[in-house]
Parts: structure tokens; C-alpha cells; sequence
């Protein structure tokens, strides 16, 4: 099945402009079934992005976070065609990784 | 505000609005001789236009989002890289995935299937009825031996999200044959559309044509002119994505009034007239929607 | 793990930081033990801060002091969440040196949304979209040079009345 992570990391000079969008429920464990009992809480807690070994974002997330999470930032000293590693673990200690290149 | 015509032919109904009553009006002096869909889709139009002076016609397929800065500044924010991006890869893979007796969708639609939806709704002759892009694709699968999928579920969902991503930009192009039964079903999608019903006593029209822009608790309604445009919808609402079929159950639940099945032939002939009215105007589904 | 952890943890970071990257920079390597330090310093996933239903409690939490307004913060948020499961909140600062940034949503059961880790090289500007389950001034926190800065802004969240 394909990654579950999305990235688009375009370099523009010295900065590169990352946008991620990841599949995951990231339930809250607040909403209730019809039936009445609670959907567990299930969401991603740590999302990192990595560039040259080096981690250039972390992000840690709460129940907060929308489903479907979805974050940008930039960062320097990445050029076209450099990896990205994208990491995320959940709080079931599920887990994803994919590597991209800059644009 | 609100108009009362007694009966008018066989039809007893109430109408809201002015513009309506002529469009109504129009129509009905008519239709013994014959309807003017042509007429009548631009008097459609033309209200909008008149409603909405600082709305270019094609962002009206933007629904709310044409109306309110607040939220089109939100949606626009998420349209960089929109949350229906899963279901629209889903949709891809589903649309080339073969069936059973190694036939695919693309071998029931013209040029495979690949920039066609804002032909659908289509009058088909053979069988007297409206085919909605839906409905085809369900079609297309028990021709070839599979069962139907859902019609208010994330495949057919996805399936749509695919055809509606192919079509992008191209302005609806639906037509109605010379064919009373085509003409018939074009008047019962108008008449669906325009009639009261519910707890709520709402018709489509009360929110859609007399109240596009305001608030409805925390929504802006969207106008009726291209509202299917930017069909299927991921709605935050939902969080996921949702059919035509599913949107018009939902719609008619929150007038509280018991559903109709999916499909039924008064939504589809709803479908029918609603994309009539839009023609012209821009295909820019898959949408995202409160 | 504690209140206490975490405050020395993030002198030290800022501390190894700056002196670090003075003396490997100008020997002309790229400052590659720095993150490691960063990692390692400040790595724990902030359990406790995520669980506060208060908003000053996650803040004392996460960050062991209090924060004072800041104008050189822009928090974008809209006036109305067009639906409060997914509301699209960005900041974006002129502050120099920010090592972290964390938003806290007051009104959610949960206060704490998303804590974000800044290594140096990183611009201090995140978009992400997060869920509000009622009207609230929604706080962004901005960890710079040392100090901890905020900004609110108002968002209001009612019932969407076309749900279903």
C-alpha cells in the first residue's frame, strides 16, 4: 500500500518551502460511536523531518491536530534534488517513513 | 415575501421569490407548447448575476466560498494541498483497476472515461431515464458482471472525485434531447427542486436561491447557480469525501424529511436540472466544503 | 519527564547551541553534533504538558515560565472557523533564535495542540490546521534568544447548521 505521508518540498534559493499532508484518522478519543461507546484516541505524536541526517522539524502533536494532519515550514541549506526523510510514530506506536527529494 | 399561486395546471405549489414566480411563470405559459430550458437556465443565471454584482460567473462554483472572504481566505489556505488528495488517489487506482472479466471503467465511457463528467447528467433514450455519473458507473459494473457499490460510500466517492479531477475547467455540457420524456424529467428536477417540503418546510430553493450568502448557525449557503459543480465534496464535516447522492440525503434529512434512496428519480432528474442550469460554467470538483 | 526536566534541558540546549556552533562554524565543519545535542537534550515527547486542561498549566509545563505578548508575532487564524475539526492556523515571526513554537487551544478538552522543535536553520514560520471544539483566543507560544513570547487571537467556533 502507498506511504501514507505526501510531501511537496520546493527549494526556492537557499530556502525550502515543505508542505506535508499524511493520512491518519487522528482520532481524539473524544467522539463517540452511535452506539454510545467512545472511538479510541489514535493520532500521531511525533512527525519528523530529517535532511542529511539532520533533523530540520519536529513536530509533537496532541489529539488537537485535524485528521488528515496537514503542517508547513521552511527551512535552509537543502538544494533540488536533496532527500527529505519524513518519520511519524502514533501513539499505538504505529508507524511511517518516506524519503523525497527537493523540487 | 413569500408568492402564492394557487394550482397551475396540475402543480400546487408555493413560491419564494419574485424571479422564481417569473421564471415559474415563464415556464408555465409555456408549457403547453413546449418548456424553454434555454430561457429559463439564463433567467436562472441571470438572478444570481444580479444578486451578486462582485461575483465573476465562474466562482460561483466555489459555493460559500464566493460569497465570504473569511472563509474562502480558510478554504483557499487548505486547497494548497487539500485534504481530498487521498480519496482522489484512491479514485485513480479504483477507475484503472480491472474487473473480474478484465474490462474497466473506461470501456463503458466515451475517451475512456477521461474528461466526460461535465457531460453527466445525460438523458439516455433507450431506457426513458436520467443517467447521472453515478449511476453510469454502477452500470458499467453490473454490465460486467460486478455487484453495485454503495452510492453514498467512500468508493463511489473516490471513483467520482477521479472523473470530476479529469474534467476540471470544462464547463458543464448537458443536454436535454428533443424528447418530452428528456423534457419531463428536466420539469421534475425543477419541480423537485422548488417545492416545500419537511418539518422544516424548506424547498432546496429556500436556502439556495432566496438566502445564498447568509448564515444558516454557523454555514454560508451556497448558491444554487453551479452548486454541483464542484461535486463529489470533501466536507471537514465529514472528514472525508461524500457523493451527490450522499449530499441530497443529507440535505433532505436537515429539513427533516425521511430520505430518499439514493439515486431515486426524483434526485436524479434534481441533478439533471441543476447541472442544466449551470451550463457553462466550470467543472472544479473534487470540491472541499465545511 | 517533569517540570523540572524540562527547564534545565532547554538552557542546555540553547546553551550548547550557541557555544557550539561559534567554535565548529569557525573551524568550517557543519555544526553536525548541535542537533544531536538538541535531539537528545529536549527529545521526550511532552506527555504530561498534552494532557493539561488548563492553559497555564501547559504552559508551566512545557516551558517552566510565563510568556509576555510579543507584536513581532503574526498568529493567522480565521474570525470564524468554517468548521472547528479543521481550522487553518499559521504563525510566522520577526523574533530572532526561536527554538520552538507550540500552540494551546484553551477551550479544548485537551489545551495543548502542537509543540514544534525549530533546529537552527529552520524559519520560524508554521502553517498547520488544527481542531477547536469551541470559541476561544487561541495562543501561540514562540521560544526565542532564551525568552518564551505569545500572541492570541480570537477564533470563533459555533455548530455548523448544515451538518449530517
Amino acid at each position: 500500500m502507498a506511504s501514507s505521508i505526501r510531501v511537496r518540498a520546493i527549494a526556492n534559493g537557499d530556502v525550502t518551502e515543505v508542505q506535508t499532508l499524511i493520512q491518519h484518522p487522528m482520532d481524539s478519543g473524544f467522539i463517540k460511536t452511535d452506539k454510545g461507546d467512545f472511538i479510541p484516541a489514535h493520532y500521531i505524536t511525533e512527525l519528523t523531518f530529517e535532511h542529511n541526517g539532520k533533523p530540520v522539524f519536529i513536530a509533537d502533536w496532541g489529539t488537537a491536530v485535524s485528521k488528515d494532519p496537514y503542517v508547513k515550514f521552511a527551512f535552509k541549506g537543502a538544494a533540488k534534488g536533496d532527500d527529505l526523510k519524513v518519520s511519524w510514530i502514533d501513539n499505538k506506536g504505529e508507524s511511517d517513513a518516506a524519503t523525497f527529494k527537493v523540487q | 415575501m413569500a408568492a402564492h399561486i394557487g394550482r397551475v395546471g396540475r402543480i400546487s405549489v408555493r413560491w419564494l421569490s419574485i424571479p422564481v414566480v417569473l421564471l415559474l411563470a415563464t415556464t408555465c405559459a409555456a408549457t403547453a407548447d413546449g418548456t424553454d430550458p434555454v430561457r429559463e437556465a439564463r433567467a436562472f443565471r441571470d438572478y444570481f448575476i444580479q444578486k451578486f454584482p462582485n461575483v465573476k460567473l465562474d466562482d460561483f462554483v466555489n459555493g460559500p466560498y464566493s460569497l465570504n472572504e473569511d472563509m474562502r481566505r480558510q478554504w483557499e489556505e487548505k486547497e494548497q494541498f487539500p485534504p481530498y488528495e487521498f480519496s482522489l488517489e484512491t479514485g485513480k487506482e479504483l477507475f484503472a483497476k480491472p474487473f473480474a472479466n478484465g474490462k474497466h471503467y473506461a470501456d463503458c465511457f466515451p475517451d475512456s472515461g477521461i474528461g466526460v463528467r461535465q457531460t453527466y447528467p445525460q438523458f439516455d433514450m433507450k431506457s426513458g431515464k436520467v443517467v447521472t455519473l453515478e449511476l453510469a458507473l454502477n452500470q458499467c459494473r453490473e454490465a460486467n458482471g460486478e455487484k453495485p457499490i454503495s452510492y453514498t460510500g467512500e468508493d463511489m466517492a473516490a471513483l467520482t472525485a477521479y472523473m470530476a479531477f479529469t474534467s476540471r475547467g470544462k464547463p458543464f455540457d448537458i443536454k436535454i434531447p428533443d424528447d418530452p420524456r428528456a423534457l419531463e424529467a428536466y420539469e421534475n428536477g425543477k419541480r423537485y427542486f422548488y417545492t416545500r417540503r419537511g418539518q422544516l418546510n424548506f424547498s432546496c430553493a429556500t436556502c439556495h436561491v432566496q438566502n445564498p450568502g447568509e448564515r444558516l448557525r454557523a454555514e454560508v449557503l451556497a448558491p444554487a447557480l453551479g452548486i454541483l459543480n464542484a461535486m463529489p465534496i470533501y466536507r471537514s464535516e465529514w472528514g472525508g469525501m461524500g457523493t451527490v447522492s450522499r449530499r441530497f440525503i443529507t440535505c433532505n434529512s436537515q429539513v427533516r424529511r425521511v430520505p430518499l434512496e439514493p439515486q431515486a428519480e426524483e434526485y436524479r432528474d434534481l441533478e439533471y436540472f441543476l447541472s442544466y442550469v449551470a451550463n457553462g460554467l466550470p467543472i472544479s470538483g473534487p470540491g472541499s466544503r465545511p | 519527564m517533569t517540570v523540572l526536566d524540562s527547564a534545565p534541558s532547554i538552557t542546555r540546549r540553547l546553551v550548547l547551541r550557541g557555544a557550539g556552533s561559534i567554535t565548529l562554524a569557525s573551524l568550517g565543519i557543519v555544526a553536525m553534533p548541535l542537533p544531536g545535542a538538541l535531539a537528545t537534550a529536549n527529545d521526550k515527547y511532552p506527555e504530561d504538558a498534552f494532557k493539561q486542561k488548563n492553559d497555564k498549566e501547559a504552559i508551566k509545563l512545557l516551558y517552566g515560565r510565563t510568556a509576555e505578548a510579543s507584536d513581532k508575532i503574526k498568529l493567522d487564524a480565521p474570525e470564524i472557523a468554517e468548521n472547528g475539526a479543521v481550522v487553518p492556523i499559521s504563525v510566522s515571526t520577526s523574533l530572532a533564535d526561536v527554538t520552538s513554537v507550540a500552540f494551546v487551544v484553551p477551550e479544548n478538552p485537551n489545551v495543548l495542540a502542537a509543540y514544534y522543535k525549530i533546529p537552527q536553520g529552520t524559519l520560524p514560520n508554521i502553517a498547520n490546521r488544527l481542531k477547536m471544539a469551541k470559541t476561544t483566543n487561541v495562543i501561540v507560544l514562540v521560544e526565542a534568544g532564551g525568552k518564551l513570547y505569545s500572541a492570541t487571537k480570537e477564533v470563533k467556533v459555533t455548530v455548523g447548521g448544515c451538518g449530517g
